[in-house]
């Protein structure tokens, strides 16, 4: 069940929440806002806004812990605990659905960004250029990450906003062939999603095979497709557009009510966490408040998590707020935290035969530690997603992961450069 | 990266993703790779006696021995746990004919450690099974050790047929097949040697079991299954090297195996004979001397099946399995640059 979180007494909204350029900050220190408002302006295209999550003062706007590490710039706000909105969310809102502009518009507005967690601006996937047409719409159902459970639980409990958020999609994108793919070992999800659009001509169901990592983007669309994202290219490139469930709930609760994106379910989980549980969270709530809400935990936590195992970012803080893009937070105990120390590799070849993007990752791996970034390239460095599977397989404990993060980070910045 | 235990107990870690990892380690794939040796092990006592144990267990101390002494006179640190110099000193002495001298495994040992493994720096670093490289090194340098120090199984004979010979079931075919081919043999050997290529087709079971002569653990075909099988069921080896590498042997031995022309060899007494399956089970799936590549493992079996059949139809040695995977190891990275896969995404590549 998803458990509504009692509203937060502060509140800390980075202004950097997305993939582009953080928003510039609207409000001042003093100011009362109310809950929806928004409080941070994009900034370009590639960009959405922020909304203040609960009424309340703006106490400081200052650099504050952030998940994504560092400081960074944030909104505080004290809460009035009245939970008073900009404007009550509903139909004098409402968005005319036959008007894709004003759509993707309020989607924007709303700040929404993809949930799955790479919070890359939606309005931006929607929006495809003039020439390219999208043929399939895919609906993210298949959790991105061992433990995480929230687009779960969300599918079956809010099946009905998500199925509304899917048919907006694909009026915006003029689409009409939306496929729901949700991994097979979640037939109560299944089974709503099925009864739910078994009236709908232009959605269809689709059970996935259960494997990590299944609900990343270019193994979706191959999964569903068998259609090959191009190296260095977007889904759109290929006529497909991805979706999380999240997101779609976000798109309806913003076009059909006007709601921003200003509360997410987050999954608070980790093998120590005595009652694991899914809250839908205000943007801004500290984690520390999230891991407060569960029976507690079995043994102090060695790591603290924002996202999945796999690819989740280790936090040095349980000070540090929920962002549109927080799937989940996980706690590791301490004798599982610590990383081993790598050895040899013996070129089983276990990391090649499950690279889902078919890389070498053993070869890669060799190169980067040799500082052959430009063979690296070649061989498809940049293609990596990071998805973690070779670090997890490697019985030699390299962390070849953290190898081609490097490289990839080196051989962008030569490029930056030129 | 990993850090120190923290001074102070609320203290977190933190470090690059994934943050779970796999319990599978490289001590922990040795082990099981002893464990799939031992039934041919205790076979081996079975059949040959108490002397096998003790030639197996020389073959270990000398290369735990070796490794040790190599990595603290190169000033590294010492990885005889890992149990990769177990492996390889059991491996060596189940290629050697059991009645060898007791200095024979330990030499052989000490040179695959030193020079075939250390010398290159260590495990993941050789180009060559060690194991093998110590079998082809003390093949070429005691040859009649080698080739004469056999001994009859417990229960049966040398060749696994009645005929009195002092010659394993691959030598008994070899010997038969050049009197079939010398146009000077008379009648009488001619009859004979039809009788004993008629006898070797009919001693499959014999084969199978390991009732027969041979190198120390290569005998029990049953038995090195039973343990390939178990790692492949662990996913510690996967079926492309072993399938094709035993396929393209039946193929190219049953076609070309026969002495009455095409497609009359005994495919099936080449699959159970002399060290195939010992070898293509256990040897030309060494992780760090074999192909990474799909493609890459498929043509390194095949490539190993060829030169196996060449050597035993048309070469001067009975048996080929030692050099043709030692052949194909120096092939392997080249064949891993040739088959790299296709990158998903890389179809539609951009050109910039």
């Amino acid at each position: 069940m998803i458990q509504d979180m009692p509203l937060p007494q502060r509140v800390v909204i980075p202004l950097h929440q997305h993939t582009g350029a953080p928003a510039q900050p609207i409000v001042a220190v003093g100011d009362e806002v109310k809950a929806g408002q928004k409080i941070g302006e994009a900034q370009g295209y590639v960009s959405v806004p922020v909304h203040a999550s609960i009424s309340g003062k703006v106490t400081a706007i200052e650099p504050h812990l952030h998940p994504l590490g560092g400081q960074l710039p944030a909104v505080i706000i004290e809460g009035d605990g009245r939970d008073t909105w900009l404007e009550q969310p509903g139909e004098a809102r409402q968005t005319s659905q036959s008007d894709s502009k004003a759509m993707v518009e309020a989607i924007r507005e709303a700040g929404i960004v993809g949930l799955g967690g790479a919070a890359f601006p939606t309005h931006v996937k929607l929006s495809p250029p003039e020439g390219k047409s999208i043929d399939t719409f895919i609906l993210n159902g298949a959790e991105c990450e061992p433990y995480l459970t929230a687009d779960h639980r969300l599918m079956v409990e809010n099946t009905e906003e998500i199925v509304a958020g899917a048919k907006i999609i694909l009026n915006i994108l003029n689409c009409h062939r939306g496929i729901i793919g949700i991994e097979a070992n979640k037939p109560d999800a299944l089974a709503a999603m099925r009864e739910r659009t078994r009236q709908e001509k232009e959605l269809e169901v689709v059970a996935l095979q259960v494997k990590y990592p299944q609900g990343a983007e270019k193994q979706l669309i191959w999964a569903i497709t068998k259609r090959e994202v191009p190296s260095g290219g977007l889904p759109m490139d290929i006529g497909c557009v991805v979706q999380n469930v999240g997101t779609a709930k976000a798109i309806f609760d913003a076009v059909v009510s006007g709601k921003p994106l200003v509360e997410r379910v987050v999954s608070v989980t980790g093998p120590i966490v005595k009652e694991p549980k899914n809250l839908r969270v205000r943007i801004g709530t500290l984690f520390e408040e999230l891991i407060q809400q569960t029976a507690g935990t079995v043994e102090n936590p060695g790591k603290l998590i924002m996202g999945g195992p796999m690819m989740g970012l280790a936090q040095v803080s349980s000070q540090v707020p929920v962002i549109k893009g927080t799937s989940g937070v996980l706690l590791i105990p301490t004798d599982q935290a610590v990383i081993p120390e790598p050895q040899t590799c013996i070129s089983c070849a276990r990391c090649v035969d499950t690279c889902p993007m078919k890389l070498v990752p053993t070869e890669l791996g060799k190169l980067v530690q040799h500082s052959l970034f430009k063979e690296a390239e070649k061989l498809g460095v940049l293609d990596c997603m990071e998805c973690g599977t070779c670090s997890y397989i490697c019985p030699s404990k390299i962390n070849l992961v953290h190898l081609f993060k490097f490289a990839k980070a080196k051989i962008l910045s030569e490029k930056r450069k030129k | 990266m990993a850090q120190e235990a923290p001074a102070e107990e609320k203290l977190l870690h933190v470090s690059v993703s994934p943050h779970l990892r796999d319990t599978v380690s490289v001590p922990k794939i040795m082990r099981s790779v002893i464990l799939a040796l031992t039934p041919a092990l205790i076979w081996a006592v079975y059949i040959f006696g108490l002397r096998a144990l003790w030639l197996v267990l020389v073959g270990m101390m000398s290369a735990v021995l070796t490794e040790a002494i190599c990595q603290k006179i190169m000033g590294r640190p010492i990885t005889v746990s890992d149990g990769s110099a177990v492996v390889t000193g059991m491996l060596l002495v189940y290629c050697l004919p059991p009645g060898v001298p007791f200095w024979m495994p330990m030499v052989g040992s000490a040179f695959a450690i030193a020079i075939g493994k250390q010398a290159f720096g260590g495990l993941g670093h050789n180009p060559l099974n060690p194991a093998l490289l110590g079998r082809a090194f003390l093949l070429a340098s005691w040859p009649l050790h080698m080739t004469t120090d056999w001994r009859a199984p417990a229960m049966g004979t040398m060749s696994g047929i009645d005929a009195v010979t002092n010659a394993t079931p691959l030598a008994v075919l070899k010997e038969a097949h050049k009197v079939l081919a010398d146009p000077v043999s008379t009648t009488e050997q001619v009859v004979q040697a039809r009788e004993a290529v008629a006898q070797l087709s009919s001693s499959y079971g014999n084969l199978f079991f390991g009732n027969v002569g041979g190198s120390l653990g290569e005998t029990s075909a049953l038995l090195l299954l039973v343990g390939g099988l178990y790692l492949m069921f662990k996913r510690y080896i996967g079926w492309k090297i072993p399938l094709t590498f035993l396929g393209i042997v039946m193929i190219l031995t049953s076609a070309f195996g026969g002495a009455d022309g095409l497609f009359t060899g005994d495919a099936l007494f080449h699959l159970l004979s002399g060290g195939l399956i010992l070898g293509a089970f256990f040897m030309a799936t060494d992780m760090v001397t074999t192909p990474v590549t799909f493609r890459g493992r498929l043509i390194f079996g095949a490539g190993c099946g060829v030169i196996t059949s060449v050597i035993r139809l048309v070469g001067g040695y009975p048996e080929g399995v030692c050099y043709s995977i030692l052949l194909m190891n120096a092939f392997t990275p080249l064949i891993d640059r040739w088959t790299r896969p296709k990158r998903l995404g890389e179809k539609g590549l951009r050109q910039e």
